[in-house]
């Protein structure tokens, strides 16, 4: 019998300490007698950014653990510092947001850095079940998040649609992880590529499997057609929490399917790449189209998130380094425009009331030109239009799928990326173009919304000029996926 | 010579009278008047530095000079890489100049927003400037969709009544041109690892693949020059647009597409240049005769002379895809003069619908009596679009002629009927305007171009003259440039030529790579190579 051995636990250490940390301030909030949601909320964000420093100490390393169901190398240390990033901004930003909406409880920022913690794991995870629970981590915070506003009906409709959905895509997710298990007997990442590469044919037990996985993750990164819930849930959800929803988790999706099909499908490439190229395609297809009718700047940003994930697939389809490139690349900037983006939904606030109505931008430029020039700037970034950096996002996406030689995707990418500008233009043409409102947005008084809208503005524009940091990052990430 | 880097330098000067701006307060009445000279200074110091430039630039050379080379995107092979030759420098030159004049045209007519204004101006300069400098395709590519930034704000704010229409259209139909471009450049970069412009000149691109890049560069140029059927955006766009607007739009933004041609096209895509020629050809004869047709039934001053613009780039398509050295220079010529002149013609609808507020030319008639010094300048700048000889207008036309005389005898002649059909339009457009009886009340009441306005003139009307009367000092510089463009060209059609002699016709032809070999050989004397290469037989 083979003695116990004491799994090593230093390539884990950011999320044993994110997991202490959180429970400890998890306790600290029941045991305080008032409310002290503030005091949590900045520890919170101290602790995520502290997490981030000890994250990039294992930048260089390459280090598996507990029986190889775990998995520390550069590529998961850039992508879980996106994740951390993007969960401490959005905590910053929604303080007043959520006093002025009375969801300022300590659970709060507790619940986003449970969720953060599952997806942190989810990078990092090398083992269909270490997978799994990850998700389940990720999830069950984000559907308590989705109906945290309890007196809101839209709020908990947005919860509950949350998660049956996801529940069934959970299921879906286990079913494709147990016939890949029943036809290869492991569940480990590295084993099941060994497997499938001795196989003369891929089974079609794994084939199945694969699919319903790939269903399955392709819900928590809202691809079509699996994205039926995300305008429902964008615009239902506190405002706050939409923020958190379409800039992390996307985030944290695509480095777990980076992961998933680099590594253990690696071997049927041929056979995921069409499924991934068809997802691409629609996604980018429906969110181009479904944006241009909304009225409702949450739901449209929605849309627009779907269009994003499909861009980012493409570099997953493309299955080269230059993709998994693109892909971290993508997810930075895509974060620091939707970031920028959301401040400024958080301030559109009319007599102290929040407003969502795209209408309500009306003739901001007028009134606040400074924040109209940031969200124009953060727009032509999300259309893609050089020299903002999100055009450089695309540009990598795009130059892995030719590379891979899949140019009727591309082609696909850059048709949906000229009828996408159409609904990002109208934002600038109503903040711009059109007479202003009779009734105006207040003036932004948070100092935090404005601090982030400064910086992710001043990040989108800068890009062009320094973009050797991000590139080399990139460049690090995807040799250490890709071993190349 | 310049040790410092002028490019850059001359592309961003714009962008620290824009961090300038941004940071001007106080009453809006203050804010205007700073932001008016913060943007004229900066605009006209960027026009010395560019003159400096061209003192110092080597008018011999076909070379490209002030290189300058950085690393920019680090896992790429792309390049931060600008350098100008014979040809680029002459829109450098065009833009520097046309954007000091388009600020001191809005001095007036634009009274809200004016700092936003101004701003969006000298963006505009910093990215025209580095579109022609560019010498990467990606850095051309940045700088040549950014374009769309400012002109979209230009049109959308200060526009005209349908402006929403018509910014909107101008950048969709041009993004949509320029992203199928995008993905040219980088099936380029998949197979030859580089989008440096010069080393693509000499990859030896496989004739197949050139087809599909020229059918995407095509898709973008095309809507930028803009050659039938997809110039409609056009008369939406320049009829919105204010008179500024239209004026650089007319003057600088539609000459990025002939530019492309020239820079992309022609050098990195030969054979396929060669196939498609026909269809340019076609096209730009299309162009010429029906928009001059459709320019004489116009009843709007702004939309008749944007029609014509179609048709005066229709000349310039026409001489480009000749593939000798009068057509290629007959059309740079062509662009700069069309550059100044359909400017000028802009100016002088402006001036008018400052005093009227509408374009429609019956409201106008008589102007000569009570504006005599705006009949005067209207009339040189009428003659110049007519193409009278001793102004700009004449030297490109006929250059075009001439050069298209060599490659199609029938495209000539539809050619010359545009001529026919510019003069028409034009002149009936100037006598509804300016001549018949004087009798409706508000028209009396205008009063003469003022000072500022004969200083806006005073330059174009120079320069209108001193292109039309000397033309060899723009000539000159561009020659040797042209002729290494046109090189491989002529080269092919000698070789075929001395091929046809045999009784046996070998239909292979020659490949890109033999091409470029010899384009080598014969660069030291590309000028006297190309002037007799129409006697090709003689080898």
């Amino acid at each position: 019998m083979k003695p116990f051995e004491a799994p090593e636990l230093i390539p884990a250490f950011p999320e044993i300490f994110l997991a202490l940390v959180t429970m400890c301030l998890l306790v600290f909030g029941v045991t305080r007698k008032k409310d002290d949601s503030a005091t949590v909320a900045h520890f919170s964000i101290f602790a995520l950014l502290a997490v981030a420093v000890v994250v990039l100490r294992f930048s260089a390393e390459n280090l598996t653990t507990f029986n190889g169901m775990f998995i520390t190398d550069a590529f998961a240390v850039y992508m879980k510092l996106i994740v951390l990033m993007g969960s401490a901004v959005t905590i910053f930003m929604s303080s007043r947001y959520a006093h002025s909406q009375r969801i300022a409880r300590f659970e709060y920022p507790v619940l986003v850095m449970f969720s953060t913690l599952g997806m942190m794991l989810m990078i990092s995870a090398n083992d269909l079940m270490s997978l799994y629970i990850a998700i389940e981590l990720q999830s069950l915070p984000l559907y308590v998040l989705a109906s945290l506003q309890r007196d809101s009906v839209r709020s908990t409709e947005a919860g509950l649609k949350y998660f049956v959905l996801g529940a069934l895509s959970s299921g879906m997710l286990l079913y494709g992880a147990s016939l890949v298990y029943g036809y290869t007997g492991v569940t480990n990442y590295d084993a099941i590529a060994h497997v499938l590469k001795d196989e003369p044919e891929v089974p079609l037990g794994v084939l199945t499997g694969m699919i319903l996985l790939l269903s399955g993750l392709a819900f928590k990164i809202a691809a079509v057609p699996f994205h039926m819930w995300t305008p429902d849930v964008y615009e239902g959800a506190p405002t706050s929490v939409t923020a958190f929803f379409s800039i992390v988790p996307k985030a944290a999706g695509m480095a777990m399917i980076g992961r998933v099909f680099m590594g253990p499908f690696e071997p049927m490439v041929e056979d995921w790449r069409q499924v991934i190229v068809l997802l691409s395609i629609a996604s980018m297809t429906l969110g181009a189209i479904g944006a241009i009718a909304q009225t409702n700047i949450k739901r449209m940003i929605a849309y627009s998130s779907i269009g994003h994930a499909g861009y980012m697939l493409m570099g997953i389809a493309a299955a080269n380094q230059a993709g998994i490139k693109g892909i971290v690349a993508y997810a930075a900037l895509y974060m620091a425009a939707s970031v920028g983006t959301f401040a400024v939904i958080l301030m559109m606030k009319q007599k102290d009331r929040m407003v969502e109505n795209i209408r309500d931008l009306s003739g901001l430029a007028s009134r606040q030109p400074m924040v109209a020039l940031s969200m124009a700037i953060m727009m032509f970034s999300l259309a893609g239009i050089p020299p903002m950096a999100g055009f450089f996002g695309k540009l990598f996406v795009f130059q892995a799928a030719i590379d891979a030689g899949l140019y009727m995707m591309a082609m696909f990418g850059v048709l949906t990326s000229v009828i996408a500008a159409y609904y990002y233009l109208r934002i600038i043409k109503i903040m711009y173009f059109d007479a202003p409102a009779d009734e105006g947005l207040d003036t932004s008084t948070d100092p935090r919304l404005n601090f982030v809208l400064t910086l992710s503005t001043v990040a989108v524009i800068l890009f062009i000029i320094v973009p050797a940091p991000l590139l080399n990052v990139a460049g690090a990430a995807a040799s250490a996926l890709l071993g190349g | 010579m310049i040790t410092f880097p002028i490019l850059s330098l001359l592309t961003f000067l714009p962008l620290v009278g824009v961090l300038f701006l941004l940071c001007v307060r106080g009453s809006e009445e203050s804010v205007a008047r700073n932001s008016r000279a913060t943007a004229l200074l900066t605009s006209v110091f960027t026009f010395v530095l560019s003159l400096y430039m061209f003192l110092n630039f080597d008018k011999s050379s076909a070379d490209f000079q002030f290189v300058e080379e950085f690393p920019w995107l680090p896992g790429f092979n792309i390049k931060y890489k600008m350098g100008i030759d014979g040809i680029s420098v002459f829109f450098v030159l065009l833009s520097a100049f046309l954007t000091p004049i388009c600020i001191l045209a809005s001095w007036e007519s634009i009274t809200k927003r004016v700092k936003e204004y101004m701003i969006a101006f000298l963006l505009l300069e910093t990215m025209m400037i580095g579109m022609f400098c560019a010498l990467d395709m990606v850095v051309f590519y940045v700088f040549f969709e950014a374009v769309l930034i400012p002109m979209f704000i230009i049109i959308g704010v200060w526009g005209g009544a349908r402006r929403v229409y018509a910014s909107f259209k101008f950048f969709l139909y041009t993004l949509l041109g320029s992203v199928l471009m995008l993905l040219a450049i980088l099936a380029l970069y998949r197979s030859f690892g580089t989008t440096d412009i010069i080393a693509l000149t000499e990859a030896g691109i496989p004739e197949y693949m050139q087809k599909w890049v020229f059918i995407a560069f095509f898709a973008s140029f095309a809507v930028k020059v803009p050659m039938w059927p997809v110039h409609t955006w056009l008369p939406d766009a320049h009829v919105e647009a204010p008179t500024a607007g239209s004026v650089i739009l007319a003057g600088v933004l539609l000459k990025m597409g002939g530019y492309g041609f020239l820079r992309l096209s022609l050098p990195i895509l030969p054979e396929a240049s060669v196939y498609f020629a026909p269809m340019m050809f076609a096209l730009s004869a299309i162009a010429v005769i029906y928009t001059s047709l459709v320019a004489l039934a116009q009843e709007d001053m702004k939309k008749l002379i944007a029609y014509s613009s179609v048709a005066h780039m229709g000349f310039v398509t026409l001489g480009i895809f000749t593939f000798n050295q009068q057509g290629v220079e007959g059309a740079m010529f062509q662009m700069l003069s069309h550059g100044v002149v359909s400017a000028a013609l802009f100016l002088c609808v402006g001036v008018v619908y400052d005093r009227l507020h509408t374009r429609d030319i019956n409201r106008y008639g008589g102007l000569v009596k009570n504006m005599p010094r705006y009949a005067a300048v209207f009339m040189i700048f009428a003659m110049a679009s007519v193409g009278l000889p001793g102004t700009a207008g004449f030297v490109g036309e006929f250059l075009v002629l001439a050069g298209t005389w060599q490659a199609s005898t029938l495209m000539t002649f539809f050619a010359a009927t545009g001529l026919v059909l510019g003069a028409a339009y034009t002149l009936y457009l100037y006598r509804r305007v300016v001549f018949g009886e004087l009798t409706k009340p508000d028209v009396k009441a205008m009063k003469d171009i003022n000072l500022r306005e004969i200083v806006i003139f005073a330059p174009l009307i120079v320069l209108v003259f001193w292109m039309g009367i000397y033309p060899s000092s723009v000539l000159t510089p561009m020659a040797p440039s042209v002729a290494r463009v046109i090189a491989p060209y002529q080269e092919a059609k000698a070789a075929a030529a001395a091929m046809a002699q045999p009784a046996v016709v070998d239909t292979g032809g020659v490949t890109s790579k033999e091409q470029t070999e010899k384009e080598k050989e014969k660069e030291t004397s590309p000028a006297d190579e190309t002037h007799d290469a129409g006697h090709g037989e003689q080898e």
